[in-house]
């Protein structure tokens, strides 16, 4: 019987296999930030280890950076600790790190990609559940807790239980207008945030094919949300253009040698997956979710369902808890609820061709008058980007507020968050409570959903808005 | 890391499914450089309503949490674990667990104890009926029991071989790989040339 995909990449990486034991798993790519890592190196120290492969890692600053004033000291002295000591850890073990300032400093999940490190066939991990972005070049990548992060820096390898495999074959074309991000969302209401759980997933179908590198970042991105232990896709051509000429690509014969391998890392014909979903990327439309997890989200052209829709005891508690945070009525259309903040940014959805995306929305239109929304690029090499496109300039002419990079207004950590009761649509990964802030409430969209509500002030599709 | 054999203690009801690390710690708590200190921070939203489950002095001294499906989603935070732990709980009980909070439950010694739902509801309903009430939570024979006699809830729990023995032993995961380093050599000498480097 052949192997699938994960399967291949998992065997390659084995450095030791014990019945009753977890495998030990060499990994090739450690990347690390500044929230998940103090305690680990403080771990090293007391007990006098060091990093065993320096040369494997790699460290930047993304969390608990401001996007405003980021060319002078962090304001929040707790942040500013956390940074600095970082910072420090980086010097004292000769780790490589893009610190705040730096021209390759950004998103770890952006960074590791258009530095080129991020490549098919590799097992990556970083302290960070939204690692499973690295699953988009072939790579089997998950997030660890900080005593694994521990683990690696003192052994380079750790120990996991195989997963399970799974398949999603997306079949057929998304329709125009619709992207990535929907058919993520999508996919994450049809299974529940637990229905990954115990799985790598392997993505497929046409209309995954049919995706750009950042298109499959942003569904591989999203796998952690359905609880699945990682997310991948085959590499393929888009794959190899999109790596080669990259500053840590393979150069020269190493590049062929690469190339022939990773041609290697498909799914053979005759593998057998542990569990199997098909879905239909050309009935797919807007998706935007509604309540307090990823797994609570409709058609943008639904409404705010209602406890009574769902079977299940848990689901509707969950959803009236959900609507009563959220401060939505059962039955409302989602188009007419108002939003304050849109947000794009995000390792979900703050690359280059995201940026490009909104800026063809909002070219010659204003954002609302009573709405704000924040651009924040994934990185600095992306805001440079950007600038030489002139998309900055796109933005700012909107109304838009054009800032540094960083995980910005994800995660609640940095100064960029949302009041209490402040409503946004975000094209983030994660409307769970208080996760943009204290009380706020996000409402997860695409890059398209949101700039056009940006325009309209209420949860909107470009087919919303005028010619102009 | 302590050795984890047995623990009875208060049980807390938890009566919410999707209990995610932003709810149990939010971020911006997430900035301290220790492993202590995240008590605080524990289910810090939740905490200001007065109906909240902790802030019944009843649980003041709970530490075994009981909680409803899909428990530690989201944000691979240990500092989740750390704030349960800080804050007095050794052992969660939920019918599933998120898989990096499990994994990170059994590096930092908090007994994640899976059970099916329907324990989960009869603990919620013994320990309403008993508040205050304590659980017995063995990792030896895998079980879980509160209350004696006819009202009694006694079930198995369930967890991986590999992790009971490892809490059972209260052993340092890096020090045993360390004891596999001429394997791990031998696969750094076949890598391919080609795999990037950072340095």
């Amino acid at each position: 019987m052949g192997k699938t995909l994960s399967e291949k990449v998992w065997d390659e990486h084995v450095v030791r296999s014990a019945a009753g034991e977890p495998d030990l798993l060499f990994i090739d790519l450690h990347l690390l930030h500044e929230v998940t890592s103090p305690q680990a190196f403080d771990g090293l120290r007391l007990a006098d280890r060091t990093v065993r492969r320096p040369d494997l890692t790699l460290a930047t600053e993304d969390h608990n950076v401001p996007t405003l004033d980021w060319d002078k000291p962090i304001a929040d002295p707790v942040s500013r600790l956390q940074v600095e000591t970082l910072r420090k850890n980086a010097a004292d073990f000769g780790v490589r790190l893009h610190p705040l300032g730096d021209i390759e400093q950004g998103i770890v999940h952006v960074v590791g990609p258009q530095l080129g490190l991020t490549q098919p066939g590799m097992t990556i991990v970083c302290g960070d559940s939204h690692t499973s972005t690295h699953g988009a070049f072939g790579a089997i990548a998950f997030g660890i807790g900080t005593s694994e992060v521990e683990h690696v820096l003192a052994t380079q390898t750790l120990m996991q239980a195989k997963p399970k495999t799974m398949s999603v074959t997306v079949n057929g074309s998304l329709p125009e207008g619709v992207t990535a991000k929907d058919l993520v969302l999508t996919l994450i209401t049809h299974t529940g945030t637990g229905g990954g759980q115990g799985y790598i997933v392997e993505y497929r179908g046409q209309a995954i094919e049919e995706l750009s590198m950042e298109g499959r970042m942003t569904v591989c991105n999203m796998s952690i949300e359905w609880g699945a232990k990682a997310g991948l896709i085959a590499p393929d051509q888009t794959t190899f253009d999109y790596i080669e000429g990259k500053p840590e690509a393979p150069k020269g014969a190493d590049w062929d040698a690469a190339v022939a391998h990773w041609k290697t890392l498909r799914t053979d014909d005759d593998a057998v997956f542990d569990k199997e979903i098909e879905l239909d990327a050309s009935t797919m439309t807007p998706f935007v979710t509604w309540g307090t997890n990823p797994g609570q989200g409709a058609p943008l052209g639904a409404s705010v369902p209602s406890p009574d829709d769902f079977d299940e005891p848990n689901d509707k508690i969950a959803t009236e808890k959900a609507l009563h945070y959220m401060g939505l009525e059962a039955g409302t259309p989602l188009r007419e609820v108002k939003v304050d903040t849109v947000f794009v940014g995000s390792c979900t959805n703050g690359r280059i061709e995201d940026l490009r995306l909104a800026a063809s929305i909002l070219e010659g239109r204003t954002v609302a008058a009573d709405t704000r929304l924040l651009v924040v690029p994934g990185s600095v090499r992306v805001r440079l980007q950007a600038e030489a496109e002139g998309l900055d300039k796109v933005f700012i002419a909107a109304g838009a507020e054009w800032r540094g990079a960083g995980c910005s207004m994800c995660l609640g950590m940095n100064p960029d968050q949302l009041a209490p009761g402040e409503r946004s649509a975000s094209t983030s990964n994660r409307n769970f409570e208080g996760r943009q802030g204290k009380g706020g409430r996000t409402h997860l969209v695409s890059v398209p959903v949101a700039a056009a509500t940006a325009v309209r002030g209420t949860l909107s599709s470009p087919a919303d808005l005028q010619e102009v | 890391m302590d050795a984890f054999t047995t623990h009875t203690g208060v049980g807390v009801p938890l009566r919410r499914s999707n209990v995610d690390t932003d709810q149990i710690i939010p971020a911006v708590y997430l900035k301290r450089v220790t492993r202590t200190g995240f008590e605080d921070g524990l289910f810090a939203a939740w905490r200001n309503d007065p109906d909240f489950v902790l802030n019944n002095p009843t649980y003041a001294t709970g530490s075994v949490l009981v909680a409803g499906p899909d428990f530690g989603t989201g944000s691979s935070r240990e500092h989740a674990v750390w704030a349960l732990q800080n804050y007095g709980f050794r052992v969660v009980i939920s019918s599933r667990f998120a898989d990096i909070f499990r994994s990170n439950s059994g590096k930092a010694g908090l007994l994640a104890a899976q059970v099916d739902e329907k324990v989960v509801q009869r603990l919620w309903d013994w320990l309403e009926d008993n508040p205050g009430g304590e659980i017995t939570v063995d990792l030896e024979s895998r079980t879980v029991r509160a209350g004696f006699g006819e009202d009694a809830v006694e079930d198995s729990f369930d967890i991986d071989d590999y992790t009971r023995w490892r809490l059972l032993e209260g052993l340092d995961d890096i020090g045993i790989t360390l004891g596999h380093d001429d394997d791990i050599a031998a696969f750094e000498a076949t890598r391919p040339s080609w795999k990037p480097a950072t340095l």
